[in-house]
């Protein structure tokens, strides 16, 4: 699929201008370096830029976190810390009774666990569970399709402030929910101090902002199974129920595993939205890891960066498996069946 | 395209399966969840104080009309009015004792006539309260929010857009030792997140002495193996003659980069431009960890502290988020198409 020349003509010429200035400046320099290390050690150079970046600031990260976790103290430099080894993770896992978070060291630490944990859980199975139906349903042969998909895939490019913002007033004590609410004869609920309604509306408004990306993902999957397949049904007479349980699910099913495990992973470091919406609460109740991390490093009145670095390099075991999964789901569903 | 159109129209001779009902009822209830609720902040971000405190909510921006009374210093709210003898007044309203209100007829405005309060009701026409959008630029540091958040946006977008199709041009264009290793490197950085490196970026970033500057948000996330992959894959299908004959012609390997290969690379050099601004506009996490100082806030972070203070001023608070929210809304406007290709093609967001 080529995407239409047009917006990228448009968006080329604003940019070409600052850009080829720029670009034109450099031709000497390094028309003169090329004559120094010689043509074929050109490409290390084109790279050099981009690796230095992510060298400092992904790369050296990752090890320096390793470092945090196994130092103590609360200055921020290495070199100013102590050396504990495996305390940080001790402290940090250390439960009476694992079930429950009450009895941790790191309370917060396991209630965002826990919280995160059933979090993934619904909004990755009714994300999924909802893109999937909104692919199915714009794969059909529809009126206004592209206007269909536009609106189940805006909220993909808003921002989880604005996001939360929107929600948070719909939501409110006095909001446009709880006005339909006692319009129809209900009790008026303030949702966001009660822990169940809270998570509720955080995996909801979640769902809300995200779905339509994931929604696109299958769409694209749904497009590529091979339009013959369906007419030989459609000849057939078969019902569509059938056709959808019978050759539609089982096609989709490597794009279906690829989604879940990408959802997973966005998933469990979710922050942004929810943060916004419910800071947390109440009380702890839908305080999530990235918020632990985020509190413990930065918020907290003694920043401990020991505890944040080894519940983030614990995430990052986590995330690592995950993507782990992916790769090897992605793999196996472009081999040929 | 209108709903009511495409609903009752159908190809000749094919019958309605309850399926296609059940579909344009879901994807109707779709718009309503999906749209109403960015409208209803667009159109309650032009209420004013006094409306925005009402329940219900009216529904459309509406405020009382007042009217200006020979006399009287302050135009007055007027009210529609049910006298004693059931017939009904438009009279203004001079002030309130307790439950009486001591109102007055502006074509009459000599005689004032006293009111108990149940028997007053506001006049109200449809006003926008185009003060929610003047006021916070000139009394909060929102002017000062938006000018960051453009400039990280514009900056960042331009370095990222510099450095990545310089690894992807080196990637895809020559055959060089350790180029399998710097791509397993790219696709390594993909698992990488902001979220599990946060304390050590802020180390690095505050060993560079740039906390609280806005190249500390600008700089850490300007090499992404997104782009890099996106523009490697698209530089791979450009001809090597091209490059061969500027090659012939004593191009030098900076000018085959930037006067060949990039030009022919604007639509996925469009596509990551789109994506890096939608990117850093929106961008949250990092920046509320690494940003303490207003005057260093973006829009996103500005909002965020606007929010969290103890008087929510929502008046304000909603204008600014449809502030914030424009940019992103216009770019989706006239360019959904491109975004919506550019994800199916790379999966990436």
């Amino acid at each position: 699929m080529t995407p239409g020349p047009r917006p990228g003509e448009a968006a080329g010429a604003l940019l070409a201008l600052p850009f080829s200035l720029l670009m034109r400046a450099f031709d000497a320099p390094m028309r003169a370096l090329q004559a120094r290390i010689g043509q074929r050690r050109m490409p290390y150079l084109f790279l050099l830029p981009n690796l230095l970046f992510f060298g400092t600031f992904v790369f050296l990260p990752l090890i320096i976190n390793v470092g945090y976790s196994l130092t103590g103290g609360a200055k921020l430099y290495l070199s100013e810390r102590t050396f504990v080894g495996l305390d940080q993770y001790a402290h940090l896992l250390a439960c009476d009774d694992h079930l429950r978070p009450s009895t941790c060291r790191e309370d917060h630490f396991w209630r965002g666990v826990y919280n995160t944990a059933l979090f993934c859980v619904l909004q990755v199975v009714f994300m999924v569970l909802f893109s999937l139906i909104t692919a199915i349903v714009l794969n059909m042969k529809i009126r206004g399709r592209g206007f269909f998909r536009a609106v189940y895939f805006f909220p993909v490019l808003l921002s989880p402030v604005v996001v939360a913002l929107i929600w948070k007033w719909i939501l409110q004590r006095d909001g446009l929910l709880n006005a339909a609410i006692t319009t129809l004869g209900g009790e008026r609920i303030i949702f966001f101090i009660e822990p169940g309604w809270a998570m509720f509306w955080a995996v909801f408004v979640s769902i809300w902002a995200h779905m339509g990306f994931y929604t696109l993902i299958l769409l694209s999957g749904l497009q590529a199974i091979p339009s013959d397949i369906y007419e030989a049904a459609e000849m057939d007479g078969t019902a569509r129920w059938r056709v959808l349980r019978r050759i539609t699910l089982p096609l989709l099913m490597p794009n279906l595993i690829v989604v879940v495990v990408l959802a997973l992973i966005k998933a469990v470091q979710t922050f942004d939205e929810v943060f916004v919406l419910t800071g947390g609460g109440p009380g702890t109740a839908t305080l999530m890891v990235v918020q632990y991390i985020y509190e413990t490093a930065f918020s907290n009145q003694v920043q401990n960066f020991g505890l944040a670095g080894a519940a983030s390099v614990l995430l990052g075991v986590v995330l690592f498996a995950l993507t782990l999964m992916q790769l090897f789901f992605a793999r196996r569903g472009e081999k040929p069946t | 395209m209108s709903v009511l159109t495409a609903v009752t129209a159908r190809r000749k001779g094919k019958r309605w399966h309850w399926s296609d009902i059940a579909a344009y009822t879901y994807l109707a209830l779709g718009v309503v969840l999906m749209f109403g609720p960015v409208l209803w902040l667009v159109m309650s971000s032009f209420k004013t104080q006094a409306a925005l405190l009402e329940f219900p909510p009216s529904l459309l921006p509406m405020a009382q009309v007042e009217v200006t009374v020979p006399g009287h210093d302050k135009p007055l709210p007027l009210f529609t009015v049910t006298m004693e003898d059931g017939s009904t007044r438009t009279l203004a309203q001079v002030r309130r004792v307790g439950i009486v209100a001591q109102m007055i007829d502006p074509k009459a405005p000599e005689t004032s006539i006293r009111v108990p309060i149940d028997r007053r009701a506001p006049v109200r026409q449809f006003s926008l309260a185009l003060e929610n959008y003047t006021e916070p630029l000139r009394q909060f540091a929102f002017p000062v929010f938006l000018a960051n958040s453009v400039f990280v946006t514009v900056v960042a977008t331009l370095i990222t857009l510099i450095i990545n199709s310089m690894a992807a041009f080196a990637l895809s264009i020559y055959e060089f030792p350790g180029r399998n290793a710097a791509m397993l490197t790219v696709i390594g950085t993909l698992m990488i997140p902001i979220t599990i490196i946060l304390v050590p970026v802020y180390m690095v970033v505050a060993s560079l002495g740039m906390v609280n500057s806005l190249w500390a948000v600008i700089l850490p996330g300007a090499a992404t193996p997104t782009g890099v992959f996106l523009l490697r894959q698209y530089m791979l299908t450009l001809p090597r003659d091209l490059i061969e004959a500027a090659r012939m012609d004593k191009a030098s390997e900076w000018q085959i980069y930037w006067r060949i290969v990039l030009p022919l690379s604007l639509p996925a050099l469009a596509v990551l431009a789109i994506f890096s601004i939608m990117w850093r506009w929106n961008e949250f996490l990092w920046p509320l960890a690494v940003l303490s100082k207003t005057e260093s806030y973006t829009l996103q972070i500005g909002l965020n502290a606007f929010q969290g203070e103890l008087q929510v001023q929502w008046h304000y608070l909603l204008a600014m988020t449809v502030v914030t929210l424009a940019p992103v809304a216009l770019v989706f406007v006239f360019l959904q198409r491109f975004i919506t290709t550019g994800i199916a093609n790379t999966g990436m967001k």
